[in-house]
């Protein structure tokens, strides 16, 4: 099978005055595969998927998707590209009904599809909710969820983009042993219809999920290969636990 | 359904509370009507859109003055003269809005503020032709007019009152129509979290300018109405006091609310109008009344209403 480049950066930089946040970064990602993005706490990873993006700009570089040159283009195209992201804090819209948290991107995704109407938008909007188990709880305020529920909200709104890249940023975090294992099961149910890009510090979650994993450190990439290459590559352990 | 029951109850009651009506609440409730339309106006961005404007005074007086200067120095008769101020409000609003909604928060509100100062001051720079606090008192050529074969009186009490309310009604239905619909949820969702809006893919700055637009559009249509109607402009609805008394109105009756300008617009003015025939420091009490509201009920009325009672009201 031929594995056809979805995104790919080149040179990608990000420089905060003298900190090299994300530093010459030549990173590609092949579509279908889940990839996991891991690297000890400010190594750039949020940075790095910040400026895919478009949250911020780069300060050199390029990035390129489905062979277009989208480094210049203002995020919210980017999301109608097929770029959705997802944040590392839970940023949903916590007075609205869970509903219209998946609606608003429903709706944005429709846009797409001219001649839809707007019953297509609640259809579609149901659909995203059944598929992280939701749809029980359309009615509800989104503010007053448990937290695994919120963070299940905010990857519905992700699907419901449409995406052909969802990025998960530490999609884990704060959730319990139970949800993380249903999390995992919906991450992979999720990559049969996108490419997934997850940001992730807890690593039972990364080794089983990844087919290829990308090690960042100091804003450069240090190690990329399968989780067993990574699990034994020096480099990675001496970045990780600070011998060597 | 209930809820276009309400607004048409609303409506229908406006309609035939005047058939009772002493001639002094008559003539007060077509003021307040109009006031109101201005107030929905304002809502449209600070409620909905969450952008706390504080110089919608200049919308106010761009429909006013336009509206009233075309009237008194032209013969273009009085439908257009309303024409040509809404316009004028609609294009001054766009032009504002390429330029403030460059900034959030704090620094919309002094932008808007300091643009409204100079439309305040550029008012009173042309006291030739704008006659400044003095104001501009219109000609009799323009207290009438004929439209589609009807004869309307403007100095006829009744006929002023159903204009007014068929103002009202208008407005009402734009915003309703606006806010219920795919637009007003994404405006509501910029009010709450405009980055997680942006990264949904819409275009914040777009949809704001777009708020702005209809909000500033909606606030000139009141001052021309104003201006037209009792037949005066004059530079006092220019000044920063009423873009406050928009901002007033509406968190009194509930920001974010669409009928909360029109309760906010009618209990205010009835407020000041009672306080005041019984002391000179009415603006004390209704100042007290505001601090109340806004330390116990920070939603408005009837932001608290759908709190607590009707969530299903828009």
């Amino acid at each position: 099978m031929a594995s056809v480049s979805l995104l790919s950066t080149k040179g990608l930089s990000r420089h905060f005055g003298g900190l090299k946040a994300v530093d010459n970064v030549d990173f590609t990602i092949i579509e279908g595969e889940i990839r996991a993005l891991i690297g000890p706490n400010g190594a750039g990873k949020t940075t790095f998927v910040s400026l895919l993006a478009g949250r911020i700009a780069p300060s050199a570089g390029s990035i390129e998707f489905l062979g277009k040159d989208i480094t210049d283009r203002p995020a919210h195209k980017r999301v109608r590209d097929g770029i959705a992201y997802t944040f590392q804090i839970t940023s949903i819209y916590p007075t609205l009904t869970v509903f219209d948290n998946v609606a608003l991107s429903a709706q944005s995704a429709l846009r797409r599809h001219p001649g839809s109407k707007r019953s297509d938008i609640a259809e579609k909007a149901h659909e995203a909710l059944g598929r992280v188990g939701l749809a029980d709880r359309k009615g509800e305020k989104a503010g007053t969820m448990a937290y695994g529920h919120q963070r299940l909200l905010e990857v519905a709104m992700g699907l419901a983009l449409e995406p052909k890249l969802l990025i998960l940023d530490e999609p884990t975090q704060g959730l319990s042993d139970s949800e993380i294992e249903s999390f995992c099961r919906l991450v992979k149910e999720i990559a049969t219809s996108a490419t997934v890009l997850l940001i992730e510090h807890n690593m039972p979650v990364v080794m089983q999920l990844a087919d290829t994993i990308t090690v960042l450190n100091h804003g450069q990439i240090l190690a990329e290969g399968s989780p067993s290459d990574i699990r034994a590559n020096a480099a990675v352990q001496a970045a990780y636990l600070g011998t060597g | 359904m209930r809820v276009i029951a309400l607004h048409v109850g609303v409506l229908a009651a406006l309609f035939l509370v005047q058939f009772v009506l002493p001639d002094y609440h008559h003539l007060a409730l077509t003021r307040v009507m109009l006031l109101a339309i201005y107030a929905m106006g304002y809502n449209m961005l600070f409620g909905y859109t969450g952008l706390l404007s504080l110089g919608h005074a200049m919308f106010f007086a761009a429909g006013l003055y336009v509206a009233g200067m075309t009237a008194y120095y032209t013969d273009l008769g009085v439908p257009l003269a309303f024409l040509i101020g809404i316009c004028c409000g609609a294009a001054l609003s766009l032009v504002i809005g390429v330029i403030a909604l460059r900034t959030t928060g704090v620094a919309f509100m002094i932008v808007t503020m300091m643009f409204g100062q100079v439309a305040y001051l550029t008012i009173t720079y042309f006291t030739d032709y704008t006659r400044g606090e003095e104001g501009l008192t219109m000609p009799t050529s323009a207290r009438s007019f004929d439209l589609l074969g009807l004869h309307v009186d403007l100095t006829n009490a009744v006929q002023r009152y159903n204009l007014a309310l068929g103002l009202l009604a208008l407005t009402l239905l734009v915003i309703f129509v606006v806010v219920r619909g795919p637009i007003g949820r994404v405006l509501i969702a910029i009010r709450e979290n405009e980055t997680r809006t942006l990264m949904l893919g819409f275009d914040t700055f777009r949809m704001k300018l777009g708020a702005l637009v209809l909000s500033g559009t909606i606030s000139a249509m009141a001052g021309a109405a104003y201006g037209l109607m009792f037949a005066y402009v004059g530079s006092t609805f220019a000044t920063i006091q009423y873009s406050i008394e928009a901002l007033l109105f509406t968190l009194l009756g509930g920001a974010g609310t669409v009928l909360g300008p029109l309760l906010g617009s009618i209990l205010m003015f009835y407020m000041i109008d009672i306080t005041s025939e019984y002391t000179q420091a009415y603006l004390l009490v209704t100042g007290v009344a505001l601090v109340v509201l806004v330390l116990f009920f920070p939603k408005g009325i009837l932001g608290t209403i759908r709190e607590r009672w009707l969530p299903w009201l828009p």
